[in-house]
């Protein structure tokens, strides 16, 4: 608790001048420590007021139809962002649904059940993941993993459902190609995983190992204990994980561009491609000008404001976030 | 034996195990999931490093190390141009973003502890520090790029900074906690005034945990293209020494590689996605073993 | 009435006679200290004589740590405490707002419960105070790190390996190379907040050796809970409950013939 606030009564306190160690440079120094924490904040005010700026003449040109309507045609000068918001959030809520059984698998495999010589190898594993630079999970995916994904899920499930409802709309590729929605939700989830398994884990093992035992001592299996003790006793910081999981999967980028397919049409197939707004944004905010730059702008502006009320919320779920 | 047979009472009728079959289902299906999840984890990171070696290593020559990318459809050429382009913006990213990240760091352990603004500070530094990096890319464009009217390393190195900073923040105070408040109180009791106190002697005792830090923001910004690709862009030649116009750099010249239709771009990129998701990765292992001594102190 | 129980007469004994003629160094004058609300000292006065060792006691929570911290305002590091009174060093009201607590603090020195070497080596450690407030030559600086290792008691065990890392030494060395740093300073006063506690026996001896030796040179304030200790070092001792002076005399005196019902019954063990 020691802070240095004392330099504070200091300088009321300094009456007249007397030469002190590191008198002006004690000052100077507080004053850049200062300065640079509140670049922070002029940071990030920055961010929201540069791509306010640059999206106004979008939002105030197609009013709120911006945001419900599909159309994005450069040619005749028409964009609206319901689409890129669609795929924005069904991909992520794809990859919450897959990622986040596949994290608390993690988590609860490496808090209960694995042996401890391999406990740190497979958690570093699971963290160096996070390592992976976005871009070579787009690759992985349109290389590795859409093609077998095309061959092994999509065309045997689009045989199997065609012409049933709901499932044959839902689960119907046009174009077998490997690459979607669903794809991109599948390569976020495994993005999102060593965060959201890092957290949990840590939740986890904070939970004292009394309560634990107590619990196996009466007899529980480890099922129980998970379903029962653990997860209950750390549900509110899961939940400000997966939050924050749901605000990575929203704004990336790179990964995404590749597998997503790129398509402005709104489809009730998982397996079709689609677009998400920060795939647009990557896609074309080089070749834009004039209005389109300022849709694209717009398209920035929501993506704002979607992560970060996601980010706040799971900020005050979790006390503090993890770095790496 | 027979004396324990007498003394022992009758052996109870086999009966059922109390645990009910559907909780010992249950159990099983936990544990065989969650080893099933971690096996997930573990087949991808491997099938990504596999993939990256087998496709990456066919294209590695030190013709790479030398040349700059070659045009569309032309033969030949390496990656010098870019690796060094992307080394120069990621120094300089660093250079700006660890003596800002390290003196807000600083003032939200030491100076600010109490006070509502570093509250407000150190919330809004972990919203940043998740915040998407293209929105980062559109504001160093709007920024820098637009009023200077090219596209630039300078551009490009800012919003690494950008990224970096929110890391650096963030470990840097963290560790400066954990160094006990009675050296401080030590410190001043000296005589020391407090930049004295926080430079010569908080900083030396989280010395290792900012400098992991450091590293893990390294790490996070030297794979990063969304942001680049606003700012520095990419050229197929050697960079000016200005930074002024496109400066190649690695990730945006994987990304625009990979998915242009000349086998011998496909495979500079596979060469270049190797060395640096093998330079990310050993950074990454680096940290976390830069980090240990500390703990073991 | 004859209290000391459990205290042997012997370390009574000559040296320990208390020079009530000694001037007084410091003087506190009407002092109450609140942390946030708490009313942690209340209305205390007392001096504090120059060359002598002055033993504060009391059960834990009595105030004696916070009286000791108000001498140097270390507590001033905390935004919710604060202090009102006088302390008067040489005349000189330390508790002022214009004093310049960096030169404060270089007068009055401290060495904490926890030993506290700074992440450096054994010679930056001792240099580290110096450095602040002289700008010596290599040569003198060297001459004033081994008189200060020599006045701790240290420089026989360290002498070789100054360039090492003061983390590395026992707990007993580290208390003592913080003591040699204290000392570095040529400070008036020394105040030992319970130096002892987190060591073993025989590291707790020589520190006790040490203190008797430094008080040919310093005024010296040590707060302490074990009630041995202060009898073997002090020459006077104050005895404080709930924030309160109860008593305050020659060491001899308040062992042997305490005036107060609660010191008595404090120094005798029925509570505390």
């Amino acid at each position: 608790m020691g802070a240095l606030t004392e330099q504070i009564s200091l300088t009321r306190a300094a009456g007249p001048a007397r030469r002190k160690p590191g008198g002006i440079g004690d000052g100077l120094f507080r004053a850049a420590s200062y300065a640079s924490a509140l670049l922070v904040l002029l940071v990030l005010f920055g961010i929201l007021a540069s791509i306010a700026y640059g999206g106004w003449p979008a939002f105030a040109e197609f009013g709120p139809g911006f945001i419900t309507s599909s159309a994005w045609n450069i040619g005749q000068e028409q964009y609206g962002a319901f689409v890129a918001i669609v795929g924005t959030l069904a991909s992520a809520v794809l990859a919450l649904l897959i990622g986040v059984p596949l994290s608390l698998g993690i988590a609860v495999y490496l808090t209960q059940l694995c042996p401890g010589w391999a406990r740190k190898p497979v958690a570093m594993t699971i963290e160096l993941l996070a390592s992976v630079p976005s871009i070579i999970y787009g690759m992985w995916g349109l290389f590795i993993f859409a093609p077998l994904f095309a061959r092994f899920v999509q065309m045997p499930v689009s045989n199997l459902v065609e012409g049933m409802p709901v499932v044959g709309t839902l689960f119907y590729a046009r174009v077998p190609s490997g690459v979607g929605i669903l794809t991109a939700g599948i390569i976020l989830a495994i993005m999102i995983v060593p965060f959201v398994a890092s957290i949990t884990r840590d939740m986890l093992d904070q939970i004292p190992t009394v309560l634990r035992e107590s619990a196996y001592g009466i007899g529980c299996t480890t099922w129980e204990v998970v379903r029962h003790v653990l997860v209950p006793q750390a549900s509110v910081s899961i939940i400000g994980a997966i939050m924050l999981g749901l605000g990575r999967a929203l704004g990336e980028t790179m990964a995404v561009t590749f597998v997503i397919g790129n398509a402005n049409r709104l489809s009730a197939s998982v397996f079709d491609p689609g677009s998400t707004i920060a795939s647009r944004i990557a896609n074309e905010f080089n070749e834009a000008d004039g209005l389109q730059l300022n849709a694209l702008m717009a398209l920035g502006c929501i993506l704002f404001v979607i992560t970060f009320v996601v980010l706040i919320v799971a900020r005050l779920l979790v006390r503090r976030v993890k770095v790496a | 034996m027979d004396a324990i047979n007498t003394l022992a009472p009758p052996a109870p009728p086999l009966r059922k195990s109390r645990v009910r079959s559907g909780r010992r289902v249950a159990d099983r299906l936990l544990v065989g999931a969650c080893t099933l999840a971690t096996l997930i984890g573990i087949v991808v990171l491997g099938s990504i490093l596999a993939m990256l070696i087998i496709e990456g290593v066919k294209g590695f020559s030190p013709l790479l190390f030398t040349e700059p990318t070659p045009g569309p459809g032309s033969e030949g050429g390496g990656i010098a141009n870019a690796i060094l382009g992307s080394l120069v913006m990621t120094v300089l990213g660093i250079l700006v973003a660890t003596p800002v990240g390290v003196m807000a760091g600083t003032f939200l352990a030491e100076y600010g502890r109490h006070s509502k603004l570093a509250d407000l500070i150190r919330f809004l530094n972990d919203i940043l520090l998740s915040a998407p990096s293209i929105l980062i890319g559109l504001f160093v464009y709007t920024l820098m790029v637009r009023p200077m009217g090219s596209y630039s390393g300078w551009a490009g190195a800012v919003a690494l900074a950008i990224i970096a900073t929110p890391v650096i923040v963030r470990t840097t105070e963290d560790m400066l906690r954990l160094v006990p408040a009675t050296l401080r109180e030590a410190g001043a009791a000296l005589g020391a005034p407090p930049s004295k106190v926080i430079t010569a002697i908080t900083w030396r005792g989280a010395s290792a945990g900012i400098v992991t830090g450091i590293i893990l923001a390294l790490a996070r910004i030297a794979g990063e293209t969304a942001p680049l690709l606003f700012t520095a862009l990419n050229n197929n030649s050697w960079f000016s020494p200005n930074l002024m116009g496109g400066v190649p750099n690695l990730p945006v010249m994987i990304y625009q590689f990979a998915l242009s239709p000349y086998a011998n771009w496909q495979q500079l990129a596979w060469a270049g996605a190797l060395l640096i998701t093998i330079t990310i990765l050993a950074l990454s292992i680096v940290a976390r073993f830069v980090i240990k001594p500390q703990r073991a102190r | 009435m004859n209290a000391a129980t459990g205290i042997t007469s012997a370390p009574l004994a000559g040296r320990h006679k208390a020079d009530e003629n000694s001037p007084v160094r410091i003087a506190v004058k009407d002092l109450n200290f609140y942390y946030g609300s708490f009313h942690g000292l209340k209305n205390v006065n007392l001096d504090f004589h120059d060359r002598q060792v002055t033993a504060l006691i009391g059960p834990s929570g009595c105030g004696k740590s916070t009286l000791l911290r108000t001498f140097n305002r270390i507590y001033s590091l905390y935004p919710d405490q604060r202090a009102e009174g006088q302390i008067l060093l040489d005349g000189q009201n330390v508790l002022d707002a214009n004093v310049d607590l960096n030169e404060l603090r270089s007068r009055i020195g401290m060495v904490f419960q926890k030993p506290t070497p700074f992440p450096m080596s054994i010679y930056d450690n001792v240099a580290f105070g110096l450095r602040l407030y002289e700008k010596l030559p290599k040569a003198d600086l060297d001459v004033r790190v081994e008189e200060s290792l020599r006045k701790a008691a240290l420089w026989d065990e360290v002498k070789d390996k100054l360039k090492q890392s003061g983390m590395g030494l026992s707990g007993g060395q580290q208390q003592r190379l913080c003591i040699a740093r204290t000392v570095a300073q040529r400070p008036e006063v020394i105040l030992f907040d319970e130096p002892t506690s987190a060591l073993d026996p025989i590291s707790t001896g020589r520190i006790e050796e040490l203190i008797e030796q430094l008080r040919s040179e310093f005024t010296i304030v040590i707060v302490t809970h074990n009630m041995q200790q202060a009898a073997r070092i002090s020459q006077f001792t104050a005895f404080m409950y709930l924030g309160e002076l109860v008593e305050f005399g020659p060491t001899t005196r308040i062992f042997m013939n305490p005036e107060k019902r609660q010191t008595q019954d404090y120094i005798t063990g029925r509570f505390g």
